[in-house]
C-alpha cells in the first residue's frame, strides 16, 4: 500500500515540509493518491454513475441533520401537561420553535426518501452493468448490507416521531418477529422491552437509529470502497481495463478519479440538490408518500388509523409479505409472509453467483436477459404501488403473481443467463 | 494443529488455553446488554388491573377502555347481535374457542360470563393492529350481504364476528384474546383479575 514513492519530498517550502513531516507518520499522501488521484476509474463512465457519490453525500446529510435534531428531540413516550406524547411534542417544538428548524427537520425526512432513490437507482445500475460480478462479490455483498443497514435505520427512525403510523407500523413490524415458531412471541417481548410498544420500545429506537446503526453503516461504507479501490470499477462495457495497460501500469481506459470525476460528480451533486431543495422547500411530505399524514397525530394505543402502509421504499416488501395467504406445509400463511419478505431483501446476496452469463453488460447481453430484468422493474413497481394500497382479492392476486415474478427473476437466473444469446465483448471501453 | 519441531507444544497448548477462555468470557461478557433488553421490572409490574363502571353503556354499545397499554373492549350486545353469532359459527376458524385465546369461565357459545357483555383485548391476532368496529348489518356493512356485524382490521383485513372469534381463511390465526375479568355487582368490571387468580 503505503511505499516509498508515495511519501511527499519537501520542496523546501513550509507547507511542503509539513507535509512531509505527517508523511513520515502517516500515509497522508499514499491514501490521497491510492483513492483519489491515482485511482483511475474508466473514462466511459455514464448517467448512472452519479449515484454512488450521490449516495454518500445523502450520508453526509442524513448524518448532519441527525446531529442537530438530537440536540432537541426527547426519545420519551410518557404525556406532557397538555396530554401529548413528549417526543412528539419535540418534533412538534422543532417544526414550530426551534430557529429553522423546520429545514433540518424537513432536509433529514427528505432525505431518507432520497438514500432510498439514490441506493436503489444505484442497485439498478448494478444489475445493468454487472457490476456484482467476479471479482467485485464483495463490494456486492457489502453494499447489500448497506442496503440491510438502511432499512433497519429507516425502520427505527420512523418510530421516533411518536406518531400514528410510527406506532402502528412499529407494531405490525415487531409482531411480525412473534410469527417465528417457539422464540417468537418471547422474542418480540424482547425487541419491544415492554409487552407493548412504549417508551422502552422507542429509547431503544433511539439508540440504535442515532448510534448503533449508523456506525455500522460507516464501517461498511469504508468497506465497501476499499473493496471497490482493490478491484477496481467496473464500467457501462463490462469489461476489465486493467487488462490493457501502458508501459507504466496505468490503465489505458483509464483516467484518475480526482480531478475528472471529482468534477463529473459535482455536476450530479448540483442537479441532485435542485431536486432536492425543490422537495425540501415546496413538498417536503411528498403528497404523504414521503411523510404520511397519519403520522401528524399522535400515538394511540388504542386505536389503529383506518389504513396502515409503510413509507414507499418498503412497500415492494410489504406486498410480497401480504401476498402469502395460505397455510403451507405446518407453517401458517403469516410465517411464510415473513419468511419470503425476508427472502426478497437477502436474494440479492446470491446475486453475484445466480448470474452465469458469459458477459457482464446489458449491452452485450442477448434479449433474454433484457426481457427478464424488464419485466423484474416492472414488477418491482407494482409491487411496490401495491403495498401502499388497501388488500382486496384483485390486488392480493396480483401481488401473488408479482412476487412469483420477482422470485423467478432470481432463481432462474443460473438458466436463462446460459440460454441467452449474447453478443461478444470489446476489447477496450467504448467511448465516443 | 500440528506440532512440529520449530514449536513449542506446551506453549502452543497454553496459547490455545488462554484463548478458549478468553473467548468464553468474551461471550459470557455479552450477557448482561442481552439481559438489559428484556422487560424491566418497572415494565412488568405495570399491570394492574383496570376497574370500569358498565353502567352507562346501553345496548349495542361498545367502550374501549386501556389495561397493560393495550384497548379492551366491552361490548352490550343486544337479542340480535346474539343471534348474529349463532348463526356465523359455521365460518368461523375455531368457532367453538377451543384455543386458548380465553379464561376457562370464556369458553362458551359467546366466549363471555355474561352472553350480554363481551370483553375482549382489541388487538388483532395477526399482527396487532386495532380492529375496527363494523356494527352495521348486511349488505349496508360494505364487507359482506351475509355480515351480521363483528369487527375488520384495517391493516390486513383479518374480520372478527360479535363475540371475536375469527373468520376462516383470514389473515389472523386465533380469535381475538379474552383477558381475565371478573364482575362486582352488576354495573362494575374488573379487568386484569378474575376470582380464580385473587
Amino acid at each position: 500500500m503505503a511505499s516509498n514513492a508515495d511519501k511527499f519530498k519537501s520542496d523546501g517550502s513550509m507547507l511542503g515540509g509539513l507535509l512531509e513531516w505527517v508523511d513520515a507518520r502517516f500515509p497522508a499522501t499514499a491514501l490521497w493518491n491510492e483513492h483519489l488521484a491515482k485511482y483511475y476509474a474508466p473514462k466511459n463512465f455514464n448517467f448512472w454513475y452519479f449515484f454512488g457519490s450521490l449516495a454518500l453525500l445523502v450520508l453526509v446529510n442524513q448524518i448532519v441533520t441527525g446531529i442537530f435534531l438530537t440536540m432537541h428531540f426527547k426519545p420519551d413516550a410518557s404525556l406532557n401537561a397538555s396530554g401529548v406524547p413528549v417526543a412528539f411534542a419535540s418534533v412538534e417544538y422543532i417544526m414550530r420553535d426551534v430557529p429553522l428548524g423546520w429545514i433540518i427537520r424537513y432536509m433529514h425526512s427528505t432525505g431518507a426518501s432520497a438514500f432510498f432513490i439514490v441506493v436503489y437507482l444505484h442497485m439498478f445500475r448494478g444489475m445493468l452493468y454487472g457490476s456484482y460480478r467476479k471479482p467485485r462479490e464483495l463490494i456486492w455483498i457489502f453494499g447489500v448490507l448497506i442496503f440491510l443497514c438502511l432499512m433497519a435505520e429507516a425502520f427505527f427512525g420512523y418510530l421516533l416521531p411518536w406518531g400514528q403510523m410510527s406506532y402502528w407500523g412499529a407494531q405490525v413490524i415487531v409482531n411480525l418477529f412473534s410469527a417465528i415458531p417457539l422464540i417468537g412471541p418471547d422474542l418480540s417481548v424482547f425487541i419491544r422491552g415492554d409487552f407493548v410498544v412504549g417508551d422502552a420500545t422507542l429509547n431503544r429506537f433511539f439508540s440504535f437509529h442515532v448510534i448503533a446503526v449508523p456506525f455500522a453503516l460507516a464501517g461498511l461504507v469504508a468497506a465497501h470502497i476499499i473493496a471497490l479501490h482493490e478491484v477496481g470499477s467496473n464500467n457501462p462495457d463490462g469489461v476489465e481495463i486493467k487488462k490493457k495497460k501502458d508501459a507504466n501500469g496505468i490503465p489505458l481506459d483509464g483516467i484518475p478519479f480526482h480531478p475528472y470525476y471529482t468534477v463529473k460528480d459535482i455536476v450530479g451533486v448540483v442537479v441532485f440538490l435542485m431536486f432536492f431543495a425543490v422537495i425540501v422547500f415546496f413538498m417536503p411530505e411528498g403528497g404523504g408518500y414521503f411523510l404520511e399524514f397519519n403520522n401528524f397525530f399522535p400515538a394511540d394505543p388504542l386505536k389503529t388509523p383506518p389504513h396502515i402502509a409503510p413509507v414507499w421504499y418498503f412497500t415492494p416488501y410489504y406486498s410480497i409479505l401480504r401476498a402469502n395467504t395460505v397455510n403451507f406445509f405446518w407453517l401458517d400463511a403469516k410465517l411464510w409472509g415473513v419468511i419470503f419478505m425476508g427472502l426478497g431483501v437477502m436474494v440479492f446476496f446470491l446475486l453475484p453467483w445466480l448470474d452465469r452469463s458469459p458477459v457482464k453488460s446489458i449491452r452485450y447481453r442477448g434479449p433474454i436477459y433484457k426481457s427478464a430484468l424488464a419485466i423484474f422493474v416492472v414488477c418491482f413497481f407494482i409491487l411496490g404501488y401495491l403495498g401502499m394500497l388497501a388488500p382486496t382479492p384483485g390486488r392480493t392476486l396480483v401481488s401473488q403473481i408479482c412476487t412469483i415474478i420477482y422470485f423467478a427473476f432470481f432463481f432462474l437466473m443460473p438458466i436463462y443467463t446460459k440460454l441467452d444469446k449474447c453478443q461478444p465483448e470489446p476489447d477496450r471501453v467504448t467511448f465516443k | 494443529m500440528s506440532c512440529d519441531e520449530k514449536v513449542d507444544c506446551g506453549r502452543r497448548r497454553l496459547i490455545v488455553a488462554t484463548a478458549t477462555v478468553g473467548g468464553v468470557a468474551g461471550v459470557a461478557a455479552a450477557v448482561p446488554f442481552l439481559a438489559s433488553f428484556a422487560p424491566s421490572e418497572r415494565a412488568k409490574s405495570a399491570g394492574a388491573p383496570v376497574e370500569v363502571d358498565i353502567s352507562k353503556l346501553a345496548p349495542g354499545q361498545m367502550m374501549t377502555v386501556e389495561w397493560r397499554g393495550k384497548p379492551v373492549w366491552i361490548i352490550h350486545r343486544t337479542k340480535e347481535m346474539l343471534d348474529g353469532i349463532a348463526k356465523v359459527s359455521d365460518k368461523m376458524a375455531d368457532p367453538k374457542s377451543e384455543r386458548n385465546m380465553q379464561p376457562d369461565y370464556a369458553k362458551n357459545e359467546f366466549r363471555s360470563i355474561k352472553p350480554e357483555y363481551l370483553v375482549a383485548v382489541g388487538i388483532c391476532t395477526h399482527l396487532g393492529c386495532s380492529p375496527t368496529d363494523k356494527f352495521k348489518t348486511g349488505a349496508e356493512s360494505g364487507i359482506d350481504p351475509e355480515w351480521t356485524g363483528g369487527f375488520l382490521c384495517p391493516c390486513h383485513g383479518s374480520t372478527f364476528d360479535l363475540a371475536g372469534r375469527v373468520y376462516k381463511s383470514k389473515p389472523a390465526p386465533d380469535n381475538l384474546e379474552v383477558p381475565p375479568h371478573m364482575y362486582v355487582g352488576d354495573a362494575k368490571l374488573i379487568i386484569g383479575e378474575d376470582k380464580k387468580g385473587a
